[in-house]
């Protein structure tokens, strides 16, 4: 199979008055469609400066970043990318926050509204439509969210720590809750994260980063032998620890 | 606030009443401060402890006002300081919000200016007024733009401040849905900016009042500033005063009005 998404030796620096800092230095790898990769690293090793390259909002300073085989400011293919918080405008309604990229795109087409009716629908905030914000528990927010980027079809999504916000009880069920919504969907995703049980939970495929800046150190493809696999069952399997734990030494080793 | 009573447990019951009490002993208070004030000022001239002449009494400022009344003239002095204040706030509102927005969509642009604006802020603007006399003449417009002057910089300054202090994160959100600048000002930095334009709004309604006072003061022959100057040359003390009673009800009215317009978007959002 084509990947997906491929990264081929990208580079980037923060650049200021008082001098510059490398954020990521000669990444590559590859994503295949359907895949969900983990990305993990120490604090500040240019998580979330990779998802912005790979979102278009950064350049890389070196290497190429190619969607479909084509660079990603040239790619027709669509970017979703959910952010830490939520930042649902309270100023807006449930409904109207979730339109707000289609807005935006001028794309408020009958069919794709007639696909968001049906995703608030059957991700539960219908009673919830004409609700503010505030009025949502934080698993509701996140849900919304990631309707208001699903709205805009992405081929690939980026997650930037999407749970970090909510508290453990809540993070756990909202981690089921969006990780069923993007296997319904099929879609191929990328989650950053600083919680190992979280990536190994989730992923089919960790990237380790090194500290700042970032390399890659390994990559580690995740299987389970499970057959319906859930992030929370995933969490109980008797694989999780011996993942975890290579991953907890890999992080560790240059500390 | 307007929960029916019997729904709720008496402890709750008895704390709406505290509640109440509290705010209508508030509201006696400054009654009654009111009335104090009144009626010592009053009794301090009738028993000639302050000389009613200089420091005129309730009754005399009353009388004042009646007769002004009859006449008529009081209506268009109180009229015209009016319409001045709201012509000029009116024309404050709008420029400093487009200014403020011009200033957020070309950051060069914001810090070339930015010294100008906070000189032309700390600036007294009575300073102004004489020259804007020389430049437009003594009429209307003169004061209409002392008012403008007086609230204008201050205002563009905090509107832009506050444009500024937009979340970043909500704008990296726009962007990341496909938006440029023009969406991260339409969907975010404006309706995110709508209390502190409010807030602005109300502050700015007092310094335009002042501004249109120091312009009458110097160059018109209408209005209540013209009333408190006239007044004063010709030591009819109980006109000043009046027009200083009239010019603090205006200014309470103008702001209550404000107050209900935030009131009304807070019901709302």
């Amino acid at each position: 199979m084509n990947p997906l998404l491929t990264l081929e030796h990208v580079s980037y620096a923060y650049h200021q008055a008082e001098g510059e800092t490398p954020a990521l230095s000669d990444i590559s790898f590859s994503l295949e469609p359907g895949h969900f990769l983990a990305v993990v690293g120490p604090s500040g090793c240019g998580k979330s400066t990779l998802l912005s390259l790979i979102s278009g909002l950064l350049m890389p300073e070196e290497g190429r970043i190619l969607l479909q085989g084509v660079p990603v400011r040239e790619a027709r293919a669509n970017i979703g990318y959910m952010l830490q918080r939520d930042h649902l405008f309270e100023w807006r309604t449930i409904y109207s926050n979730v339109l707000l990229g289609l807005e935006i795109r001028n794309q408020k087409t009958p069919e794709k509204l007639e696909k968001v009716d049906h995703m608030i629908s059957s991700y539960g905030l219908s009673a919830f439509r004409e609700s503010r914000p505030s009025q949502l528990s934080g698993g509701m927010r996140q849900r919304a969210a990631l309707i208001r980027t699903l709205a805009m079809e992405p081929d690939l999504l980026l997650l930037d720590e999407p749970f970090s916000a909510l508290d453990y009880q809540t993070r756990l069920s909202v981690c089921d809750d969006i990780y069923g919504i993007i296997k319904e969907q099929d879609k191929t995703a990328i989650l950053v994260t600083h919680d190992l049980s979280e990536a190994v939970s989730m992923a089919d495929q960790v990237l380790v980063l090194s500290r700042r800046p970032g390399r890659v150190k390994l990559c580690l493809p995740i299987t389970f032998s499970m057959e319906c696999r859930t992030p929370l069952a995933s969490r109980n399997a008797p694989e999780f620890k011996d993942y975890f734990n290579l991953l907890w030494k890999e992080l560790n080793d240059d500390v | 606030m307007s929960e029916p009573l019997s729904s709720c447990s008496r402890a709750q019951q008895s704390f709406l009443k505290r509640l109440r009490l509290q705010r209508r002993s508030i509201c006696l208070a400054r009654i009654l401060i009111f009335i104090l004030f009144l009626v010592l000022w009053e009794t301090s001239t009738r028993l000639h402890l302050i000389d009613a002449f200089i420091f005129s009494s309730p009754t005399r400022v009353l009388q004042t006002f009646l007769s002004m009344i009859r006449d008529g003239s009081i209506l268009l002095h109180t009229g015209v300081t009016l319409l001045e204040t709201l012509l000029s706030f009116l024309l404050v509102s709008l420029l400093s919000l487009l200014t403020a927005v011009l200033l957020w969509l070309s950051p060069s642009l914001s810090r070339i200016l930015e010294p100008y604006l906070v000189v032309l802020n700390s600036l007294p603007k009575s300073a102004l007024a004489p020259l804007l006399i020389v430049w437009l003449g003594a009429n209307m417009r003169t004061i209409i733009v002392a008012g403008i002057s007086v609230a204008i910089f201050g205002s563009i300054l905090t509107l832009y401040t506050g444009f500024s202090e937009a979340d970043p994160e909500k704008l990296k959100l726009i962007r990341t849905l496909g938006g440029g600048r023009y969406h991260m000002l339409a969907k975010v930095i404006l309706p995110g900016s709508v209390p502190v334009f409010l807030n602005t709004m109300k502050v700015n309604i007092g310094l335009c009042l002042v501004g249109v006072i120091i312009g009458e003061f110097i160059g018109s022959r209408r209005g209540l500033g013209y009333l408190i100057i006239y007044g004063s040359q010709v030591f009819q003390l109980d006109l000043v005063l009046m027009a200083i009673v009239l010019l603090c009800l205006m200014a309470m009215l103008l702001y209550q009005l404000l107050g209900f317009l935030e009131r009304r978007y807070r019901r709302r959002a």
